[in-house]
């Protein structure tokens, strides 16, 4: 059932994606950030953007975890519109309440990790469970410790933030994040705020939930090699649109598009 | 050089003391009233309903550019004629309560706006009702930028419980006064109540302070 602006109402079938991006336009302004932006990412897919900055590649990512308003055109998660909800059978723009209860499929993971200070690396994590999920205080201890764990960072459960370096708050702040068990996972720049020798845990932190979770993942990064070894597709952003996007060594090895190139050997000379 | 005489400052003692113990609480009392209904009018500004950020926002003006011995006067004497009876005391804490709360909502809404952009956007991210980001993440790290604000109110309204002498309460202010007419004798009444005004302001000064102090470790924000 489509309404009347030709969007489905739900979308079903085997090959519904994760998430879904049809049409989205973002604006401030005068300024278009998205541009009638088109993007599927299937269920398990970890998927890289990349581009120069002003390219939009952020905002897909904020428009995904609602931080952002919508101007135009629908988001679906998990085959359910997030940013619109149905009435009758048209899609309005969701209000507070539809977004709380789809939200709870997408966590995020910010450049600044935005960990609460006032509270320990555990606190942190057991955070949302308790008052959001409503687990109980020990079930929630214990996912958290996991999570921590798996992240390496379980020495320094009761350490708060301010005590704690850039990758290792990062890394707390990715437990923190899979604590809410998501569908889908978002990275934004994780990497680009830490000391080039502390990127490597947070890399390899991510790494790991790629080979053994059946996580979506949409990862904003600078870190092309990065992009390269772990993702399945990489998009290269431009102007508000995807200028080219595909496998990384097709992308990386073989890019089709000028802008592509250009970019590539600009970052390429960079490093 | 003055006609100080002891004898009387002494028997006068028990009667300030007894209105210091009513000043204490009708500034603690009104304290308790500004502290929470100004929290409630720093958030109602920040709410997305334009209708309730303007209405919010132009009472606090108003509350802050008009003097707190008019809002004294006008609950206490215009209140009754719209059926608002109230007594000296409860009158006096109402406008004390409300002139603070108003002055109080600008000390949390500085320490709100403090607080970084991501943490809000952390708070969304975990899913958070509006309550819950306020209670658990907002608040908590807005409490200790607002801390020296909210005690420095707290020193003032104690030294504006006078202002309810006007209406009858039986505060430091009033009773020294009383005294003094009673007596004739206004020296030793007067000095005792600044005294005593001193020796409560001082001590509550450096007591924030200490108190600022253990909130910030508390919290882990030192």
């Amino acid at each position: 059932m489509l309404d009347k602006s030709g969007f489905p109402i739900e979308l079903s079938g085997a090959n519904t994606p994760m998430v879904s991006f049809r049409k989205v336009r973002k604006s401030y302004g005068s300024l278009t950030v998205l541009d009638d932006l088109d993007l599927d990412i299937n269920a398990g897919e970890m998927v890289s953007i990349i581009g120069p900055s002003g390219s939009g590649k952020t905002t897909v990512l904020r428009m995904l975890m609602t931080l952002e308003q919508i101007n135009g055109g629908v988001i679906y998660v998990d085959g359910k519109p997030l940013t619109h909800m149905p009435k009758g059978n048209q899609l309005v723009l969701a209000n507070e309440r539809h977004l709380r209860s789809r939200r709870a499929d997408i966590g995020m993971c910010f450049q600044h990790f935005n960990l609460f200070p006032h509270m320990t690396a555990l606190e942190n994590c057991m955070e949302g469970p308790v008052q959001v999920l409503g687990l109980p205080k020990a079930e929630a201890r214990d996912r958290s410790e996991e999570l921590l764990e798996l992240v390496g960072m379980i020495a320094k459960k009761d350490q708060h933030p301010s005590r704690l370096s850039g990758g290792q708050q990062q890394r707390v702040a990715i437990a923190r994040a899979l604590a809410m068990r998501p569908k889908v996972m978002l990275f934004d720049e994780v990497t680009s705020a830490l000391d080039p020798e502390v990127i490597g845990e947070v890399t390899n932190v991510i790494r790991g939930l790629v080979s053994e979770h059946n996580l979506t993942m949409l990862m904003v990064t600078h870190q092309m090699g990065f992009a390269r070894d772990i993702s399945d597709r990489v998009c290269f952003f431009y102007g508000g649109k995807i200028e080219e996007q595909g496998h990384p060594s097709e992308l990386f090895g073989t890019p089709q598009r000028q802008r592509t190139q250009q970019f590539l050997s600009a970052v390429s000379e960079a490093v | 050089m003055f006609d100080w005489k002891w004898d009387f400052a002494w028997e006068i003692l028990p009667r300030l003391i007894t209105a210091t113990g009513n000043t204490l609480l009708a500034a603690g009392a009104g304290y308790a009233i500004a502290l929470v209904l100004g929290l409630f009018l720093a958030i109602a500004q920040r709410t997305p309903y334009r209708g309730v950020t303007f209405v919010v926002r132009e009472l606090v003006e108003f509350i802050r550019s008009t003097p707190l011995l008019l809002q004294i006067f006008f609950i206490f004497y215009v209140g009754p004629q719209i059926g608002i009876r109230l007594s000296p005391w409860m009158s006096g804490m109402m406008a004390i309560g409300l002139h603070y709360a108003c002055y109080l909502s600008e000390v949390y809404r500085g320490g709100i706006d403090s607080v970084p952009k991501g943490q809000w956007e952390a708070a969304i991210a975990l899913n958070m009702t509006a309550v819950q980001k306020y209670r658990r993440v907002i608040i908590p790290q807005a409490i200790p930028s607002a801390l020296a604000g909210m005690g420095n109110y707290l020193v003032g309204i104690f030294k504006d419980t006078p202002m309810l002498s006007v209406i009858g309460v039986a505060e430091l202010i009033h009773t020294a006064n009383a005294i003094g007419s009673e007596h004739y004798r206004f020296l030793e009444p007067f000095t005792m109540v600044g005294i005593i005004f001193l020796a409560i302001s001082l001590p509550a000064a450096g007591l924030i302070r200490l108190v600022e102090g253990r909130v910030r470790r508390k919290l882990g924000l030192n």
